[in-house]
C-alpha cells in the first residue's frame, strides 16, 4: 500500500504573528516557518502504517516555493520515502490545493491520502474533504483513530458531542486531528540524512492551468479585544456583583 | 435567486444553532429554504418549517441518512446546487465534513466560520486562532459558506414554512458508517448552552474535576468545559475541549476554574458575554480577559460558590 501525505509550511504554531502597518496582510518575514503541526500528526500516522506492515511506500508533497524543502526535509527525517515538491510562488488556497494534490494522485495513484485536518495560518480546514469530493473517495475527517484492517481505513473521527467510526473503502482520504499520535521528535543523524536525499519537483502551473484565488484579501486586523475587569475577594463579593450588577439570576 | 440553509438535528431534535445560521441566511435578501436529511425524521422537518424567515423546507428521507455521511449529503446537495446562489450552514463538525465537499463539487471557494457577512459577497473571518481578523471578498457567483452562530441572532419559532419532499440520490456505497459514542448528559450542549463551567489543569485529577464541578454545572444548568491541558492530563474526555483545537462557546456567563488561561483556551471563550475566573495565581493571564477575577483557592471557593446558589 502506498501512502500520500500533504504537508503545508506555516508560520510555526508557537509564534503570534503580526500585522502590516498598512492593514494589507500579516507580518510574516523572517519569522520561523514550520511544518504545520496537523500535516505532523499525518506524517506520523503513515509512518505507523508502514512500521505495522501495513503500508510499502510514503510520499510527501508540499506545494509552494523553494523554501518548501525544509518542511520535506523534517518529512523524510520523520521516515517518509520520498518528498515532492509542487512550486508555486504565489498563494494557493483550499480549492487549489485540492485540485493540484489531484493530480499528483493521479501521477502517484496512493492507496490512501492522509493531510492534516486544518492549517494553523488560514484555519480553513477544507482541503481534504475538497480532494476527497473531486475524486469521488470515501473520506473520513478529523481522525483521532486510524488502522488499516482488510483493505478498508477504520477511521475514528471527532464530532461535536463524541465520536464516529466510519469504514472507508481504499482509496479513501483521511484528515488527521491532533489526537490521532504524538508526532516522533526528528533525530539530528536522520535530519542531516534527509539533507542529502533528492526532492523531486513539479511545476504547479503544468499541473492545473487556474491556479489564481478566488478570495482576495481585502485587510486584516487585530480582532477587538477583551479588557479586564475587576478582582473580587470572596465568593460573596463575586455573587454580589453578577447579581445586582449583572443582573443574573443565581 | 435563493439560499439554501442546511440543518443539523441529532435524530429527535433539530440543532439550535439552525436558527442562527437562518438569520444569518436572511443577509441576502432572497427566499430562504432548509435543507433537512434523516431517516424517519418528519418531526425535525416540522420544526424546521416552524423557524421564522424559512420559506421552504426540503425534506430528504432515506435510510442511508440515519447517519448522514458528507459523501451522502453533498451528493444530494449537488442535485440541488444549480437552483441556489448562496448555500450555508452553523459552523459544526458537520457542517465543517460537508460543505467542503459540495463547494469542490460545484467548483467553488468556500469561506470557513464567517463572523460577518459585510456584503453578498465579503466577510470577516478569523485566522491564526482567532488572533486576527481578515476580510475577504469571494469572485464566485455562488457562494458557499459556514457561519459562526454565535456572531448572529436566533431566528425566532412562528414559521409556517410548507415542506416539500426531495429524492435521495442513489446511497454511496464506499463509505459504511459503523458506530458512534456520545457522551449522554441532561445538560445543555457545549456550544449553544448559556452557561459555561470549564476546569484547567489546576484541578489536579479526573476526581477531583468532577467532585468539584458536576455539582457547580448541575447547579447552574450548565454545560461543563475543559482546556486542552486538562484535557492532556486525562481529566475530562476531548469532547468537551474548549479552544482553538476544540469546541468555541460564547455563552452569556462563562466560569474558568483554574484555567491558565493559555491562547489556545481564550481562543475559544474569548466572546463570552461574561467572565469569571477563578484561580490561585493572582498572575494568571485568564484575569486579563476576565469581567471578575476571584484570586482563591479553587478547592475552597468552588463549594463555597455552589452552595451560595439557590
Amino acid at each position: 500500500m502506498k501512502i500520500l501525505v500533504a504537508i503545508k509550511r506555516v508560520v510555526d504554531y508557537n509564534i503570534k504573528v503580526g500585522i502590516k502597518t498598512d492593514g494589507s496582510n500579516v507580518d510574516i518575514d523572517g519569522i520561523k516557518m514550520s511544518a504545520n503541526p496537523f500535516d505532523e500528526n499525518a506524517i506520523e500516522q503513515a509512518i505507523r502504517l508502514k512500521e505495522q506492515g501495513k503500508a510499502d511506500e510514503i510520499v510527501a508533497v508540499s506545494i509552494g516555493s523553494s523554501a518548501n524543502q525544509d518542511v520535506l526535509r523534517h518529512a523524510l527525517a520523520m521516515g517518509v520515502d520520498r518528498a515532492l515538491l509542487v512550486e508555486h510562488d504565489a498563494e494557493v488556497q483550499s480549492l487549489e490545493v485540492a485540485k493540484l494534490l489531484q493530480s499528483v494522485a493521479e501521477k502517484e495513484q496512493p492507496d490512501l491520502i492522509i493531510l492534516g485536518k486544518q492549517a494553523v495560518d488560514d484555519d480553513a480546514g477544507q482541503a481534504g474533504q475538497m480532494l476527497a469530493a473531486i475524486l469521488n473517495y470515501p473520506q473520513g475527517t478529523f481522525a483521532s483513530e486510524l488502522t488499516i484492517e482488510n483493505g478498508e481505513a477504520i477511521v475514528t473521527r471527532e464530532i461535536d458531542g463524541g465520536t464516529e467510526t466510519l469504514a472507508l473503502q481504499l482509496p479513501a482520504v483521511v484528515t488527521a486531528d491532533l489526537r490521532l499520535n504524538d508526532p516522533r521528535f526528528v533525530k539530528l543523524p536522520n535530519l542531516m540524512q534527509a539533507r542529502k536525499k533528492p526532492i523531486e519537483t513539479l511545476s504547479a502551473s503544468e499541473l492545473i492551468s487556474e491556479l489564481t484565488p478566488r478570495l482576495s484579501l481585502i485587510k486584516v486586523a487585530e480582532p477587538p479585544q477583551r479588557k479586564a475587569g475587576i478582582k473580587v475577594d470572596t465568593v460573596d463579593a463575586l455573587l454580589q456583583q453578577l447579581r445586582t450588577k449583572e443582573g443574573i439570576a443565581l | 435567486m435563493t439560499t439554501l440553509v442546511l440543518a443539523e438535528h441529532n435524530g429527535q431534535q433539530i440543532h439550535n444553532e439552525v436558527r442562527h445560521a437562518v438569520s444569518a441566511a436572511q443577509h441576502w435578501g432572497q427566499p430562504v429554504h432548509l435543507l433537512v436529511v434523516g431517516y424517519q425524521s418528519e418531526q425535525i422537518a416540522n420544526q424546521a418549517a416552524a423557524i421564522d424567515g424559512v420559506s421552504l423546507v426540503l425534506h430528504t428521507d432515506a435510510q442511508q441518512f440515519a447517519h448522514p455521511l458528507a459523501e451522502d449529503v453533498s451528493k444530494l446537495i449537488d442535485t440541488l446546487v444549480a437552483d441556489y446562489q448562496v448555500i450555508l450552514a452553523a459552523h459544526s463538525s458537520f457542517s465543517r465534513n460537508v460543505l467542503p465537499r459540495v463547494a469542490a463539487l460545484a467548483d467553488v471557494a468556500m469561506i470557513s466560520d464567517v463572523l460577518e457577512i459585510q456584503t453578498d459577497n465579503r466577510y470577516v473571518r478569523a485566522i491564526y486562532a482567532g488572533n486576527v481578523h481578515t476580510t475577504i471578498q469571494s469572485r464566485d457567483a455562488k457562494q458557499i459558506l459556514t457561519v459562526r452562530g454565535s456572531k448572529f441572532s436566533a431566528a425566532d419559532l412562528n414559521g409556517q414554512a410548507e415542506i416539500t419532499d426531495i429524492t435521495a440520490p442513489e446511497a454511496f456505497t464506499k463509505t459504511r458508517w459503523l458506530s458512534e459514542s456520545r457522551i449522554e448528559t441532561d445538560r445543555p450542549a457545549l456550544n449553544s448552552a448559556k452557561v459555561v463551567v470549564s476546569g484547567g489543569r489546576s484541578l489536579g485529577s479526573a476526581e477531583k474535576f468532577d467532585a468539584l464541578l458536576n455539582p457547580l454545572a448541575e447547579k447552574l444548568g450548565a454545560a461543563l468545559g475543559a482546556t486542552r491541558a486538562a484535557v492532556d492530563a486525562g481529566y475530562a474526555p476531548n469532547e468537551i475541549q474548549v479552544g482553538q483545537t476544540g469546541v468555541t462557546v460564547a455563552p452569556e456567563l462563562y466560569f474558568a476554574v483554574g484555567v491558565s488561561g493559555a491562547v489556545q483556551h481564550t481562543a475559544g471563550m474569548k466572546d463570552s458575554r461574561i467572565v469569571v475566573a477563578i484561580n490561585q495565581d493572582p498572575d494568571a493571564p485568564i484575569f486579563q480577559v476576565a469581567d471578575y477575577g476571584l484570586v482563591a483557592d479553587l478547592f475552597d471557593a468552588v463549594p463555597t460558590l455552589t452552595n451560595a446558589l439557590s
